[in-house]
């Protein structure tokens, strides 16, 4: 009466492998297409990688350059805003945004993800403000938004975000007041801090679409990352002749420029902005780069490409000579 | 008994009587603060040419207790305006982290490198004129909604044109500008000092900066010596187009109690 349970092919419940994926073609091959396991967010393809967050990557690696670079006095925050018409007003439209008062955010990718980063991060920041009173550190509004990232890759009805963002920050290194306190409190007494210990400073965070973030010296994130890394890795940034805030603001214009590919990118527009602490020219805020600066740092940068080119071009010419 | 879900887990009514419900109000003003408890006394402040002088002690009474001698009642605001705190300390400390998220939500679309030189502030900040206004809406709000916020605030700083700029406003949202304001004992005590400096804005503007701080720190002194909750120790601020100068820690000098001796008549004493 009942027919029999033929032994048939496919009756264990689990993820549908195409043949390809079979044959190990997908290891050798690296790719996604038809496993069926680039098609949605949380789920996982057999040798443990989430594809939709390896696509936003890709989305992020054709947006504009942006790099950070963290020195002994400050962060300095550059991104090339590619002008995409020339209908757009020149220095409008900023690409580098305020979060706090001491937190600059700026993004490669796609502009309006970047933008729902930048609005969840000034909740984050004032989230904080309204509990504990204080400003939000670097570190820790990294970790917020890292962990936001990462719950983008959770869900079947989300999708990752398809940005890299550079978190910049200098956290106050002086006793700061608490919100709306009033006095100073007692006159004497540690207050709860060590005096031989150095509290504050300027941080530099990365995050990526996978949530994944790390504090960085120099970080770089978009189309001329590769050629803006080799850069940043050149200054000595760690070291004991670390560079001041000024030689970075106009290392990280020249970065810009060298990261720039003249010959395939169009136009571009280079913002910056810049923290240092409170003895600093921003006193303790993430501020634009002022328009005399930058525009000084464009100009040595615009310089040193041409010394470069004329190097090159030296060197061939001698090259034809020994010839 | 009964027996209905509205009544489970009550006490029964025929056996503790109905539930009086007359307290919990459901008409009728809400009780919300209606006296301050730690409070500020005055604030002094008066226009010279090129800006504004403020000027208030360091003190936070608890009635007629000296309770907090350590109380900065001058707020910066944005690095270019002052705000100066008379009245409820704890509706002062609200307003200024209130204050501090406005000024953090101007630096999110405002840069202030990119300030034209000439002193007026770039467009789309908020001046002390417009910082006025906004205070004197917040503070007229909270009085219809029955909850004032128990302060009477001074705005100094500069307006749109980068001309000196001051202006009061109360906790009903009453708000004037003069050349020179006072706010509590100050109006009755400094005031008659101060408009003696400048009673128009055409004298306050032949006014220097030396002849302002001048004034002030007399008005301080005469407030110290008449009005029985103040301090000698204040703060003063000036600001000009160059921005705040803000001093926190002043003492009043060259006092002289010597008059102290002859006064009969207060307390205890019968001759």
């Amino acid at each position: 009466m009942f027919p029999e349970l033929s032994p048939g092919p496919q009756l264990l419940p689990g993820p549908r492998r195409s043949p390809k994926a079979d044959t190990g073609a997908l290891a050798t091959h690296q790719t996604s297409i038809g496993t069926g396991y680039d098609l949605a967010n949380s789920i996982f393809s057999p040798d443990g990688r989430n594809f939709q967050v390896e696509y936003a990557v890709k989305a992020v690696e054709n947006g504009g350059t942006s790099i950070g670079i963290r020195c002994k006095d400050g962060v300095v925050l550059a991104v090339e805003k590619v002008i995409t018409s020339k209908l757009l007003k020149q220095s409008a439209n900023k690409r580098i945004a305020t979060v706090d008062r001491h937190l600059g955010v700026v993004y490669s990718g796609m502009v309006p993800d970047g933008r729902h980063f930048v609005d969840r991060s000034r909740d984050e920041a004032r989230a904080w403000r309204d509990t504990f009173k204080t400003p939000i550190p670097t570190a820790d509004l990294a970790s917020r938004m890292g962990g936001y990232m990462q719950a983008y890759t959770l869900y079947q009805s989300v999708r990752p975000f398809g940005i890299t963002a550079i978190v910049g920050g200098f956290d106050s290194e002086l006793e700061a007041p608490v919100d709306g306190e009033v006095g100073n409190g007692p006159s004497v007494g540690a207050g709860g801090k060590n005096p031989d210990k150095k509290y504050g400073g300027p941080f530099l965070y990365m995050i990526e679409p996978s949530g994944l973030y790390w504090g960085y010296y120099g970080a770089a994130t978009g189309k001329g990352r590769q050629a803006a890394k080799a850069e940043l890795e050149k200054l000595d940034l760690a070291g004991t002749g670390a560079l001041t805030l000024e030689e970075a603001v106009k290392e990280a214009a020249r970065i810009i420029y060298v990261a720039h590919d003249d010959s395939k990118d169009k136009e571009f527009e280079l913002e910056m902005s810049w923290i240092s602490g409170a003895g600093g020219p921003t006193k303790g805020k993430h501020q634009e780069v002022p328009k005399a600066l930058r525009e000084e740092a464009e100009r040595l940068a615009k310089k040193s490409l041409q010394d470069d080119d004329d190097e090159d071009e030296e060197k061939k010419e001698d090259d034809k000579m020994e010839e | 008994m009964d027996h209905r879900p509205q009544a489970w887990g009550r006490p029964r009514d025929d056996v503790y009587g109905a539930y009086d419900a007359s307290y919990l109000q459901t008409s009728g003003p809400k009780n919300a603060t209606q006296s301050p408890v730690v409070t500020g006394t005055s604030v002094i402040a008066l226009k010279f040419k090129d800006g504004v002088v403020m000027a208030a002690d360091n003190l936070a009474s608890y009635g007629s207790l000296a309770r907090f001698t350590d109380v900065k009642r001058l707020r910066v605001f944005l690095d270019s305006s002052v705000i100066g705190f008379g009245g409820d300390v704890s509706d002062m400390q609200y307003l200024d982290r209130h204050l501090n998220e406005l000024a953090i939500d101007e630096a999110y679309d405002n840069d202030p490198s990119a300030a034209p030189s000439d002193g007026t502030s770039p467009p789309g900040t908020l001046n002390a004129a417009n910082l006025h206004k906004y205070l004197q809406k917040l503070m007229y709000k909270r009085r219809n909604d029955f909850d004032p916020l128990w302060n009477q605030l001074l705005v100094a700083g500069l307006d749109a044109d980068a001309k000196p700029y001051l202006a009061s406003i109360d906790l009903r949202g009453t708000a004037f500008t003069s050349p020179t304001l006072a706010t509590g004992f100050g109006s009755a005590l400094a005031q008659p000092i101060m408009r003696r400096y400048a009673s128009t804005e055409e004298q306050a503007a032949s006014r220097t900066r030396e002849e302002a701080i001048e004034v002030a720190k007399e008005c301080m002194k005469v407030l110290y010596y008449r009005d029985a909750r103040s301090l000698d120790r204040y703060s003063i601020a000036v600001v000009t187009k160059e921005g705040v100068e803000l001093k926190q820690d002043e003492l009043l000098e060259r006092q002289s109690w010597a008059f102290a001796e002859r006064i009969r008549g207060y307390g205890t004493q019968t001759v």
